[in-house]
């Protein structure tokens, strides 16, 4: 199997309307043993000044993985997933993701590179909030490389 | 607890944290995040496609490690930026209906540089599991107060 050197370059748009819910914050924050109380007391996240609960510094991890998957699960792409190794992972957080957020996130394919019989795919989403007025506001940038594993790897 | 960057230093400690790994917790760190890839619960599957058994997903391992640094700096939004490269995988023995744990990751942090114009603190983590280095360059940049 080969993946598509044309994928480079390649944008898949803003898909679905993420709504970030406090028991998914809460969910998510147990899930990766994360104690602090602004994850579980809404209370304690407005003492530190938050609107709401705050999500952990790699929740947005959900919300890449869906966007990534548009690209996973092209056909045109080639990508086996269960070949699929995470190589290395980025979060930049122009702001902190809070419950009540309702996030976007365009997919970018910045790097595809032969890796012996392999791949390195490297993405980045842009991660949007949604305002009143759709209006978008930039709230975390994600980098991620995949390394697809050719036979035998 | 939040930091001026006058009471810190280059080298300095941060802490550490051991976490203790089982399937069960693989399992609920899937549901969590939405990875299902089953080389993260399945033996038969993760070892069909030449990997060594179960192993845990690199975003469990990067999520568990930074709770080190979300205490230190005592706000989760004070952390801006979090990146990694996943070196190793951490292999997760099947301990079910044991109290053992199937992988224990060992976490700690020292700061590694300070940016007086920024404001900001990077905090350079280790993480090691079965003795190796299962994370490089996991760095977190901290605001401060």
């Amino acid at each position: 199997m080969t993946i598509n050197p044309d994928l480079q370059g390649r944008s898949y748009p803003a898909a679905e309307v993420y709504d970030v819910g406090r028991e998914k914050i809460r969910e998510f924050a147990r899930a990766v043993k994360a104690t602090h109380a602004a994850h579980f007391d809404v209370e304690a996240a407005k003492s530190l000044g938050h609107g709401d609960l705050v999500a952990p510094p790699t929740f947005a991890i959900i919300i890449a993985q869906r966007a990534d998957a548009q690209l996973i699960e092209d056909p045109e792409a080639g990508i086996d997933f269960s070949r699929v190794v995470h190589a290395d992972q980025r979060f930049i957080h122009h702001r902190a993701i809070v419950a009540g957020d309702r996030l976007v996130a365009e997919l970018h394919v910045d790097g595809v590179r032969a890796m012996g019989g392999g791949a390195m795919i490297t993405t980045r989403s842009e991660i949007f909030a949604l305002g009143h007025d759709d209006s978008r506001k930039h709230v975390t940038t994600t980098n991620s490389s995949i390394l697809v594993r050719g036979e035998g790897q | 607890m939040s930091f001026s960057i006058h009471e810190l230093s280059p080298g300095q400690d941060i802490g550490s944290r051991t976490i203790e790994v089982t399937r069960t917790d693989l399992v609920k760190y899937a549901g969590a995040s939405g990875d299902f890839n089953p080389i993260h619960w399945n033996e038969a599957f993760a070892t069909g496609v030449e990997l060594p058994g179960v192993i845990a997903h690199g975003m469990f391992t990067m999520g568990s490690a930074v709770q080190l640094v979300t205490d230190w700096a005592g706000d989760p939004a004070a952390v801006v930026d979090f990146q990694t490269r996943f070196t190793k995988p951490v292999l997760v023995t099947d301990t079910t209906g044991t109290p053992e744990p199937g992988a224990t990751i060992e976490v700690s942090g020292i700061i590694g540089k300070l940016d007086a114009e920024a404001n900001t603190a990077r905090i350079d983590l280790t993480v090691i599991a079965a003795g190796q280095k299962v994370l490089m360059k996991a760095q977190a940049l901290v605001k401060l107060a």
